[in-house]
């Protein structure tokens, strides 16, 4: 019998623990023993960028990482990206606005990356667009759209904050 | 793609480490960052008995700009205790090259980190973990060893530091003996009048490169090319330097300080290297860019002395 482990996160705001094996991938406690499945997975070896989430504000592949490393610390996953209210956020909107999605597929990953980009970064350059996302996959948009969603998310978070 | 089972240990400290790391030997792998390891597991590449996962270990994600400016002068393997950078065994990707005070002690580690994978794997990913995994197409093995770099390797049985020259042995083989743990690297100080790039060229970008470059090229004090050192990825089993020193000298032969003649010098490399081919390039290929980037680095080297050399208040003492 394979040894588990209790593990004790804090996802979108919210207290969770779940049971599981340390072998366990983050994007997996996430997906099967949260039931949170807006986290995406493509690639599991890092390479697409569909399983980033935040941990601790920062994101990361939560394909790249054991659930038992998170251990206490704090996770936002694309479902805790939302106002309270369900409210979709200014990041969200921008690529509802631009069609910066067809499939959707890629899309959780893209919203998490361009959360925390936008926050250290709040009017980023095409140049600096395009190196905070080269780490995300998209088979189907060529990309465009998704950069025009980016300054829009840019422009929509400075009139918030305005 | 997922992980086979392991034996998973967290230790708080150190001690409780090289304990775990003792007792199972060449059966446990160190879990850092894990962008090189988890990758591993997840394909079944690796299958370790036990995992050692040091992120609970207080202490080890260290920045530090150590020694003094006497030491940074001292010749490339006697500088283990000069002026440079000290990076921590849990010190990410991304701490490094944010850091002022490293871009300002060595701008060779900001500018290399700028080619490591994406900003998101950076942000998990690190530098020590690169450099234990020892993958020969990776950017900072090849930067420590340009530096003349050392590892610090700590076991149960007690501390030892490793020359960048012996700490690569093999394609994804260090000098780390079974039961040790890299604990921190040390990147010499960029000495006065001298000057770094890297340029690298990949398939894609942030992919491995095909063939990299990290340059250093000296002054003397007539501001004219003294010195060449270049550090090479991608061509070779581990990383690889060439000190180009005499052609640094025949590329400024008869010329103006600032006027260095690079042109040349891609051939001269060419016939140093023996890459190995493999599905993503030829050897002929990895040669050829190997010398054309040599050329690209070793230009943009100079320039860049020669600038720190004409403007040193702003890049000797930013604040560290």
């Amino acid at each position: 019998m394979e040894e588990t482990f209790e593990i004790e996160l804090t996802v979108n705001g919210v207290h969770r623990t779940a049971r599981a094996p340390a072998r366990r991938l983050l994007s997996d406690l996430l997906r099967h023993d949260l039931g949170l499945t807006g986290t995406h997975v493509g690639c599991e070896h890092g390479v697409c960028g569909c399983c980033t989430v935040l941990l601790d504000g920062e994101p990361v592949r939560s394909c790249l990482m054991l659930a038992v490393t998170a251990d206490g610390h704090e996770i936002t996953t694309v479902e805790g990206l939302a106002g309270r209210d369900g409210t979709p956020s200014p990041v969200q909107r921008a690529f509802q606005e631009c069609h910066g999605l067809q499939c959707g597929y890629c899309t959780p990953g893209f919203l998490c990356t361009v959360t925390a980009l936008l926050r250290d970064n709040p009017r980023p350059t095409d140049e600096e667009v395009l190196e905070g996302i080269s780490g995300n996959l998209c088979r189907c948009t060529g990309y465009q759209n998704i950069v025009a969603s980016v300054h829009r998310a840019a422009e929509l978070l400075a009139e918030e904050a305005r | 793609m997922k992980p086979p089972p392991f034996a998973y240990h967290a230790p708080a400290t150190l001690a409780e480490a090289l304990d775990v790391l003792a007792a199972h030997g060449a059966d446990a792998k160190v879990l850092a960052g894990g962008q090189s390891l988890i990758p591993l597991l997840n394909m079944r590449l690796a299958e370790p008995g036990h995992i050692v996962d040091i992120n609970r270990v207080a202490g080890l994600d260290g920045v530090r700009i150590v020694g003094s400016e006497e030491d940074a002068q001292a010749p490339p393997g006697g500088r283990t205790g000069g002026k440079g950078v000290r990076v921590g065994a849990l010190a990410r990707h991304a701490a490094v090259e944010r850091s002022a005070g490293v871009a300002a002690v060595q701008p060779l580690l900001p500018a290399a980190l700028r080619h490591v994978a994406h900003p998101v794997i950076r942000n998990r990913g690190t530098v020590v973990g690169s450099l234990a995994h020892a993958d020969p197409a990776a950017e900072l093995p090849a930067v420590l060893a340009v530096l003349g770099g050392t590892v610090e390797a700590v076991s149960a049985a007690g501390r030892r530091t490793i020359p960048a020259a012996d700490f690569f042995t093999g394609p994804l083989e260090s000098a780390l003996r079974p039961g040790e743990l890299a604990e921190a690297a040390f990147f010499p100080a960029l000495p006065p009048r001298t000057g770094v790039a890297f340029t690298e060229t990949s398939r894609r970008h942030g992919d491995y490169a095909l063939a990299g470059v990290a340059a250093v090229v000296g002054l003397d004090e007539d501001l004219r090319v003294s010195t060449a050192r270049v550090g090479y990825l991608g061509v070779a089993a581990t990383p690889l330097v060439l000190d180009l020193t005499p052609r640094a000298r025949q590329a400024q032969d008869g010329r103006p300080p600032g006027a260095a003649d690079w042109s040349g010098v891609a051939g001269y490399v060419r016939d140093h290297l023996d890459p190995e081919p493999d599905i993503h390039a030829g050897a002929d290929y990895r040669r050829h860019l190997a010398g054309v980037l040599t050329e690209r680095a070793l230009r943009a080297a100079t320039a860049d002395a020669l600038d720190r050399a004409q403007t040193p208040g702003v890049h000797d003492e930013a604040e560290w």
